[in-house]
């Protein structure tokens, strides 16, 4: 029998050994993921934007930690959350708004808009909107890996809510059987739109469903970008060491609303309050001064974030809109 | 040249692209191990080993998507479905992923894929295994549709799909694997989106594809011994379309029946209809007939089954409608 290597129920706190050299960039990303999402709704606001536009604020330390464990080669797949994924794995700021709002020069040409990022430069394989249907997607690149020997790893990332459908245990059941090398991440931000997890499952741990696959699977909390980079990066190996996949489920929670159009009906002001107490960013500001950060030098990143922010913006507004739809039907 | 079968025929496309080229892998339910259901993939497990002839477990919508990540990062996967009914149930994969990713990331990834296996009204085994699913397919910008009829153009049709850089949805003919048809035995591939007259005529053009082509055949040599001479039109291909083949042939002989065993209601064959309408009016001497399957799920009973499905006789009657004969 295959035991599973079984990390899980551990929402341990234990403190993860941190330097200012390994968590200032991260800090930088999720500040510049936080900025930039806060830009995107405002331009939604202001009817730049259109469509569905998820943001992934509250939750930034889980791409960007997970993201930080990966080689530049490595595959990302996600959901149609995915600005905090796109800007983890190297796109720039720049290229995502503008495809936010449709322009010529954004990432995929105006072509997908925010729930479909894509990027062939930097492996990044979507940007997905049927949820649970980009789990089996991410099984595939984890076998082209296998079949080649390209020690590759693919990490794929869902929401607690994906974990119902087929796509999310059919991709699980596969891996397990064929041991591909992907790390499945169940970001779990507990509520599925308004459903909260005791509505819609009725075990509300989702890492024991690998236990039925014989996977190896991990649990903890997602507000410390240094535990998640430190977490996902066992797993990483594991997955490129010995093809074994992981099922990994990092607690965590949004602030904002599902999409822009949900007013957060479902839950108490007091209990998002109380979340924020636990913002990643915040965590991570609070631990670069207490271990020696001077203030002048987070001051000056911090500018630096605007700025990217700012000028991004002034491109995606001063850009052509997209213009051609017609060649990306068939390949030639 | 020797006569092999449809199934043999398409068996041999794989081993020849498998040999061509090692990103080509096969991945479906007892492919391997246990042949094929249909025995399209004898042979294949011993010569390419398990690594490229992939069992699975019954998980249509879990494989079909493996193939579409494998297919996106460079792999040239066939997905086999044991029959396209249960492609239902990974339509997802191919409607929402296989068909999309090309345009979702505007240019910059692409899927060379080919999902077959057997289609249409089989034998007496019930409507939920007895369908004909080509117009869903048909249907969707991003995707292909090979419909092959003999056995020389599965051949020719399955290899060209497999190079192709686009998903392929490469519907067989489930009651064709036992035909048969000279094959050659050099190389050759026939394009997409290319029709071919399987009988030439110059009275009334008849449109059909996979099984439908041999009934239409049948139907001919009935009417040639009553001095109606049928045009036998075989697409091969419902996406891209060969409109133009179509159109030549109806300008010809000004009378058009299309006959297709799916549905009537927003069948295939409405779209043929409204080409011919559109490109070649005033060449029309009587209205367009269809000949469909009933408008019902396939009853299991064999002289119901055989009475929902178009059979030589419907053809001829609709031949005649046209020519102001009936
Ligand atoms: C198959 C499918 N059903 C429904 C939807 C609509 N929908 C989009 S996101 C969502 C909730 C998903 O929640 P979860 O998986 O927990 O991810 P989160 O949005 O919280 O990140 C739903 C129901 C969809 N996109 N796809």
């Amino acid at each position: 029998m295959r035991m599973p290597k079984d990390a899980g129920d551990a929402l341990d706190d234990e403190p993860v050994p941190a330097t200012i050299e390994e968590l200032q960039p991260l800090y930088r990303q999720m500040l510049a993921i936080r900025r930039m999402e806060e830009a995107s709704a405002k331009a939604y606001s202001q009817g730049k934007i259109g469509g569905f536009l998820h943001l992934i604020i509250g939750q930034e330390a889980v791409c960007v930690g997970a993201t930080a464990a990966l080689r530049p080669d490595d595959y990302v797949v996600a959901t149609y959350r995915d600005h905090g994924h796109a800007y983890a794995k190297g796109m720039t700021a720049r290229s995502m708004l503008a495809e936010l709002y449709g322009k010529k020069t954004g990432l995929v040409k105006g072509l997908g808009g925010s729930m479909h990022f894509f990027s062939r430069e930097h492996n990044f394989l979507g940007g997905h909107g049927i949820v649970g249907g980009h789990v089996p997607i991410a099984a595939g690149a984890a076998f082209a890996s296998k079949y080649r020997g390209d020690g590759r790893v693919t990490l794929c990332f869902f929401g607690e809510g994906a974990s119902t459908i087929g796509g999310f245990a059919e991709g699980l059941a596969l891996a397990g059987l064929w041991k591909l090398p992907v790390v499945l991440i169940c970001e779990n931000n507990q509520y599925s739109m308004g459903t909260p997890m005791y509505r819609s499952l009725a075990v509300e741990d989702v890492s024991m469903r690998a236990l039925a696959h014989g996977m190896a699977r991990d649990r903890f909390d997602g507000d410390d970008v240094l535990k998640v980079k430190q977490r996902i990066a066992i797993a990483v190996e594991r997955a490129r060491e010995t093809n074994e996949p992981t099922l990994v489920e990092v607690v965590t929670y949004r602030f904002r609303g599902h999409s822009m159009s949900d007013p957060g009906l479902y839950r108490t002001k007091e209990e998002v309050e109380e979340w924020k107490r636990r913002d990643p960013l915040g965590r991570a500001r609070s631990l670069l001064v207490e271990l020696g950060a001077a203030e002048a030098d987070l001051h000056a990143l911090e500018d630096d974030v605007k700025a990217e922010i700012a000028d991004a913006v002034g491109f995606a507004e001063s850009s052509p809109v997209a213009d051609e739809y017609l060649p990306y039907v068939i390949k030639e | 040249m020797p006569v092999i079968s449809y199934r043999e025929a398409l068996n041999q496309a794989m081993v020849e692209e498998m040999d061509r080229d090692p990103d080509v892998f096969i991945m479906g339910e007892e492919v391997g191990h246990y042949q094929g259901a249909y025995k399209v993939t004898q042979g294949l497990l011993q010569r390419f080993s398990e690594r490229r002839v992939v069992d699975t477990p019954i998980a249509e919508m879990g494989f079909a998507g493996i193939g579409v990540g494998a297919a996106m990062v460079g792999l040239r996967p066939i997905i086999e479905f044991m029959t396209f009914n249960f492609s239902l149930v990974a339509i997802d994969q191919i409607v929402s992923n296989a068909a999309k990713i090309y345009q979702m990331s505007g240019g910059q990834f692409w899927v060379p894929i080919v999902f077959r296996g057997p289609s249409g009204p089989a034998v007496q085994v019930g409507s939920q295994h007895s369908q004909a699913l080509e117009s869903f397919y048909a249907h969707v910008p991003g995707l292909k549709v090979v419909m092959p009829s003999t056995a020389y153009d599965a051949k020719g049709l399955l290899k060209t799909a497999i190079r192709d850089d686009n998903p392929v949805v490469f519907m067989e003919g489930e009651t064709l694997y036992g035909t048969t048809w000279e094959v050659p035995e050099d190389e050759y591939l026939l394009p997409l989106g290319k029709g071919d007259i399987k009988r030439e005529g110059s009275h009334v053009t008849l449109v059909a594809w996979s099984k439908m082509v041999w009934t239409c055949l049948d139907a001919a040599k009935v009417l040639a011994e009553e001095g109606i001479e049928a045009e036998v039109v075989d697409p091969r291909t419902l996406r891209p379309l060969d409109t133009p083949l179509i159109v030549e042939s109806v300008k010809k002989t000004g009378r058009c029946v299309i006959v297709e065993v799916g549905w009537p209601h927003a069948g295939f064959g409405a779209e043929v209809a409204y080409q011919v309408q559109q490109h070649a009016l005033d060449f029309l001497d009587a209205p367009i007939e269809r000949v469909c399957s009933d408008d019902v799920p396939m009853p299991y009973a064999k002289n119901l089954e055989i009475e929902v499905q178009p059979q030589v006789e419907d053809v001829i009657a609709a031949v005649k409608r046209a020519l102001y004969l009936a």
